[in-house]
């Protein structure tokens, strides 16, 4: 990477260091801005009758009655909404042969999923609003669901889309060497398993929100957003709404978490758009849990058979596997819904060497709610199929679990180096992370506590995983495959004439801190103290064109793009000082908002003088000199299609083999995302993403009965992690700088909720190995713990 | 998930509450701590036209010290059952059990007279009244009853107490120098509803009381296992395991994290455990 290598010569003020969130004592004294909170003049609410029936023909709508309740402003049904809108297909060129219907914001003729909008009742509040809808009269013909994933390609199995010969969307085979040939041999020790992974959601504090305005003189049309995309959501809206692009403004101002969840195009926020249009007036749409529960894209839902061969000295010949993963009715639109099983295909058994890899994903068309990309795309799934079995066949052949990861992990100096599958792979460091893992854990006293525990007949298990992330994509994730996504992003740099820094950036913030590092990075590289400098992010009217936040590329792609601004702006501010200062910009320096002497520190004018000479009394520079305060820079990454980072965890954990429930006593992570901006944020995104692995791994699963029906959309009854179940979480860094940037920042977001499921999952069955069981299916329910141990 | 339009009276003496829930055309529903009934109105499961708020009447909120029983009114708050010295000192399975019950802020709200008028089958209250050999003081305008714990729970949310009927006192007896108890559950997180749990009192004659949640359609009393355990000082492990097959007997109903064969091993595992605590 070129570019002011000079950034990191001296020692930082700011990168680097804990610095407290600037936004975090606003948002604690209760003055955070959502969606939710907007109030505007003459607002109305839509509020969406939606399918009872996860699959069924609409005959009739009769919205007589609801048209005469208290408050009711319009109904619109699904044909009323698709006269206003061009359907979306959520396909990608790069993904060949997937295939998806035209979709609309609501259900036409057919209803295919519980939860899809039907009509949508316009009224003076939500309240009076579901009154209505009460009476909104729809016949259903009932049709056949399609629940169960491998049933749905069966050629028994109806058809959820009349026009295609099966239910399977997708499907992508990857070979590489010869598996089954490999398999075969004599020393070959090969272990096969089915696993499964349940569908499971994102549910963000803050749920899915919009209050769309339409201006008519100006043709304009302002969103409110709570998502991490403005840009792309301002190009769909223009797309499908038929309008100009630049009179849509997507507008972010706080956001309660994504995850993920909030980076797709829905229905509801869609129809809600057109209707502020139609009606010439704002329009509010909040979805509540039950509502998230049913339409918030769901992820995961797969069922893996797997097999690896090993060798008896541990060494991984090959590893096998055919996916199958259900999507709901259609593919989302515009990531579509293949990219996780293509995730999957990529990703597993990146972390190690062997030649042989053979692997099918099946992406199946079913009657439940979309799913799509949630936090760690793919890897949970991709890191349990490797490290579980990776675990098992080392149980097998009786070798230890850290042992047989050293025997096959990517040497330290082998990079640059590419995977079985053909990711290209550069700074990376398993073997650093894994040896960090195993100090701060204690990994021998561990194994003699379990020796101890289980003469007393308590089970407990360590378990590890090595994993690779996905980070800072390049073009080769969404843009070469059509879809309206920025891969790169931009920043400006502002100095006001007070002396302060104006920081714009195109990626969002939805909690992690991203308006934080940001702030960091440019008080650093500019020379200002931090509290001068006042960031914009999620406003499409006024920050840089680019792709917002997510595959956790806010502090790579962003702040990379920050740090290039903030010196270019240096540089002019150098030179202009230079002219005033009738000195050399080489010997000048800025530090604590003063141009000082690069020599001696001496101050020599502050920067809020020189903004004054510029913007007030030009006249005392030169005729020839124009400065510019304020600087632009955008930045993408070209030299990889991804900056992966590594990482290393483990778990520990206790099963209690009488009632199934697992007890988590401590967890670990060990994680390269290359420079490290803010220690405690990144710290905390590590925890964060941990969690909501542990959820994946021991509670959360979308449930749903044969018919197609979600039987737990409540959070009393859909079961995430909660304070009492999060253990100790240590975390600790090996900081191996991407040589793709400046910063040498990888993304740092998603590595917890990647790697803690494989870990969790080989803790258990590593506590249960005495007792000659496994399970290998998650959630890790009593029930399915009970299942393994025959106790019932 | 937003309520429909109801009306909503706070009357400040118990005849005030009596009298608005004999006129069958307000459809009142009483409110307590509101725990339960408050989502199920945003569900739209409950749509009551009149709610009857009893947080204005202070003595549903006393907890009184009488010669023969703790008396305790149904507005008496989990939080207040759980700072309560009363409660340590002469119900002390009550303080043993509270800190299971979901999470603070629900016990700041959530009452007595709430969890034991709603009769959730997973509930651990209506198995500690039943445990305890309770009483549950039922008002109208008709007069006052005392219905024993026993002839309460008729089964899913449905109990004793009819629609114009107020819950007015909880009625325990004082726990006895020698009188032990036992209390264990299972349940997925923290403070969530249990997959199976039992309460258990073995009284100074060695009379023993069992009473299950989660594993039914309601809280009940096992015969057969109290008969096990009755006039044994102690629990060996064959009584224990004797006791455990006389768990059989129950009529298990699965829910969605545990079918009934699940609740059948998961309540003997917690019959176990609790004995294993009085021991």
């Amino acid at each position: 990477m070129t570019g002011p290598a000079t950034v990191f010569d001296k020692p930082t003020d700011y990168i680097g260091k804990s610095i407290p969130r600037s936004d975090a004592s606003r948002l604690l004294r209760g003055k955070g801005h959502y969606v939710d909170d907007i109030q505007l003049p003459r607002m109305v609410h839509a509020v969406f009758l939606r399918s009872p029936h996860a699959h069924a023909r609409i005959i009739s709508i009769d919205i007589k009655e609801a048209e005469k309740a208290k408050g009711v402003i319009a109904i619109y049904t699904g044909n009323d909404i698709a006269k206003h809108v061009k359907p979306y297909v959520g396909v990608l060129s790069h993904l060949p042969g997937l295939r998806s219907p035209a979709q609309y914001p609501l259900a036409l003729d057919v209803a295919r999923w519980q939860g899809e909008p039907v009509a949508v009742v316009v009224c003076s509040s939500r309240a009076l609003g579901e009154d209505a809808l009460e009476l909104i009269n729809i016949t259903y013909e009932p049709l056949p669901a399609v629940t169960d994933t491998l049933d749905a390609l069966s050629s028994e199995s109806p058809l959820i889309h009349g026009e295609y010969d099966s239910n399977l969307a997708w499907k992508r085979e990857v070979e590489v060497g010869s598996l089954d040939k490999a398999l075969s041999g004599d020393d070959v020790i090969v272990i096969e398993r089915q696993m499964k992974f349940g569908r499971h959601t994102g549910v963000t504090l803050e749920t899915r929100a919009t209050v769309c305005d339409y201006v008519p003189g100006d043709d304009e049309l302002i969103m409110y957003y709570a998502g991490q995309a403005p840009h792309m959501l301002q190009f769909i809206l223009a797309k499908h709404l038929s309008m100009l692009e630049e009179n849509v403004r997507v507008v972010a101002h706080d956001i309660g978490g994504s995850f993920g969840i909030k980076v797709h195009t829905y229905g509801d926020e869609i129809a809600t758009a057109i209707i502020a249009k139609l009606l010439k007036r704002p329009v509010k749409f909040t979805a509540d849990r039950l509502e998230s529960f049913v339409t918030d894209i769901h992820a995961r839902d797969h069922v893996v058979n797997v097999k690896i061969g090993v060798r008896k000295d541990g060494s991984i010949v090959g590893i096998g596997f055919n996916d199958f993963t259900g999507i709901g009715p259609f593919s989302m639109y515009p990531r579509t819904s293949a990219i996780e099983c293509n995730q999957i295909l990529n990703l597993t058994g990146a972390p190690y060497q062997f030649e042989h890899y053979q692997a099918v994903g099946n992406v199946v068309f079913q009657n439940k709610t979309l799913m799509c990309q949630y936090r760690a795309v793919g890897h949970p799934i991709a890191m349990a199929i490797s490290d579980c079995m990776l675990e098992e066949a080392a149980r097998v052949i009786g070798m230890d679990p850290v042992q047989i990861r050293k025997k096959n992990l990517i040497p330290d100096d082998a990079y640059p180096t590419k995977s079985a599958t053909g990711m290209r792979f550069d700074d990376l460091s398993h073997h650093a992370c894994l040896d960090k893992l195993l100090e701060i854990m204690n990994y021998d006293k561990l194994l003699s506590d379990q020796e101890e525990h289980r003469k007393k007949g308590i089970y407990r298990g360590i378990g590890f995983v090595s994993l690779v992330e996905v980070t800072n994509p390049s073009p080769m994730f969404y843009g070469i495959g059509g879809a309206p996504i920025a891969s790169q992003d931009g920043a400006t740099v502002r100095l006001d004439a007070a002396g302060a820094l104006h920081v714009s950036s195109s990626v969002t913030e939805q909690g992690q801190g991203t308006n934080a590092i940001l702030q960091q990075i440019a008080a650093d590289v500019f020379g200002v103290s931090i509290e001068r400098v006042k960031v914009t992010t999620g406003d499409t009217a006024t920050v840089p064109y680019g792709g917002g936040t997510w595959a956790s590329r806010g502090a790579g792609i962003g702040g990379e793009a920050m740090l290039q601004a903030a010196y270019a702006l240096k540089e002019q501010v150098l030179s202009t000082a230079a002219v005033i200062l009738q000195a050399k910009a080489e010997e000048l320096d800025i530090a604590s908002g003063e141009v000082v002497l690069k020599s001696s520190g001496e101050q020599k004018i502050s920067l809020g003088d020189l903004a004054k000479i510029v913007y007030y009394r030009g006249n005392e520079l030169p005729n020839d000199l124009q400065p510019e305060l304020i600087a632009t820079r955008h930045y993408r990454v070209t030299d990889f299609p991804f900056v992966f980072t590594n990482g290393a965890m483990a778990a520990h954990v206790e099963v209690d083999t009488n009632t199934g429930l697992i007890k988590i006593l401590h967890f670990w992570a060990v994680e390269d995302c290359g420079r490290v901006i803010n220690p405690q944020l990144v710290d905390d995104q590590i925890r964060g993403g941990v969690v909501q692995g542990i959820g994946g791994a021991l509670y959360e699963e979308c449930v749903y009965d044969a018919d197609g029906q979600m039987q737990n959309a409540s959070m009393a009854d859909y079961l995430v992690p909660m304070a009492s179940e999060m253990p100790e979480i240590t975390v600790a860094h090996v900081e191996t700088f991407t040589k793709t940037s400046v910063l040498g920042a990888k993304g740092a977001g998603e590595a917890g909720t990647g790697g803690a499921p494989a870990a969790i999952m080989n803790a258990v069955n590593n506590a249960l190995s005495p007792l000659n069981c496994g399970i290998w299916q998650m959630p890790m329910t009593p029930e399915r713990v009970l299942r393994a141990l025959g106790k019932i | 998930m937003k309520a429909p339009d109801f009306s909503y009276e706070k009357p400040n003496s118990i005849p005030g509450i009596l009298s608005l829930l004999e006129k069958d055309e307000l459809e009142c529903q009483l409110l307590a701590g509101g725990q339960s009934l408050m989502p199920m109105m945003n569900f739209r499961m409950a749509t009551p036209k009149t709610i009857v708020d009893i947080s204005g009447v202070s003595e549903l909120s006393l907890i009184t010290d009488t010669p023969k029983a703790i008396e305790i009114g149904a507005m008496v708050r989990y939080c207040e059952l759980q700072d309560s010295d009363v409660i340590q000192k002469f119900c002390p399975l009550i303080t043993m059990v509270i800190p299971h019950i979901a999470h603070p802020a629900i016990r700041n709200r959530g009452t007595i007279g709430g969890s034991i008028g709603l009769s959730d089958p997973a509930a651990e209250l209506p198995a500690v009244l039943l445990a305890l050999d309770g009483k549950v003081e039922v008002s109208s305008n008709k007069g006052i009853r005392e219905e024993p714990a026993n002839k309460f729970f008729k089964g899913i949310y449905e109990t004793a107490c009819s629609s114009n009927e107020l819950i007015t006192k909880i009625i325990l007896p004082k726990a006895l120098p020698k009188q032990k108890f036992g209390f264990y559950e299972i349940s997925r997180r923290h403070g969530d509803y249990a997959m199976a749990g039992v309460c258990i009192a073995q009284d100074q004659d060695l009379t023993v009381r069992v009473a299950f949640f989660g594993v039914a359609e309601k809280a009940l009393r096992i015969a057969s296992i109290e008969k096990v355990l009755s006039g044994n000082s102690d629990f060996s492990q064959s009584i224990i395991e004797n006791a455990q097959n006389a768990a059989e007997d129950i009529q298990f109903e699965g829910d969605m994290n545990a079918g009934p064969e699940v609740k059948k091993h998961l309540a003997k595992v917690v019959l176990e455990r609790a004995l294993e605590g009085i021991k």
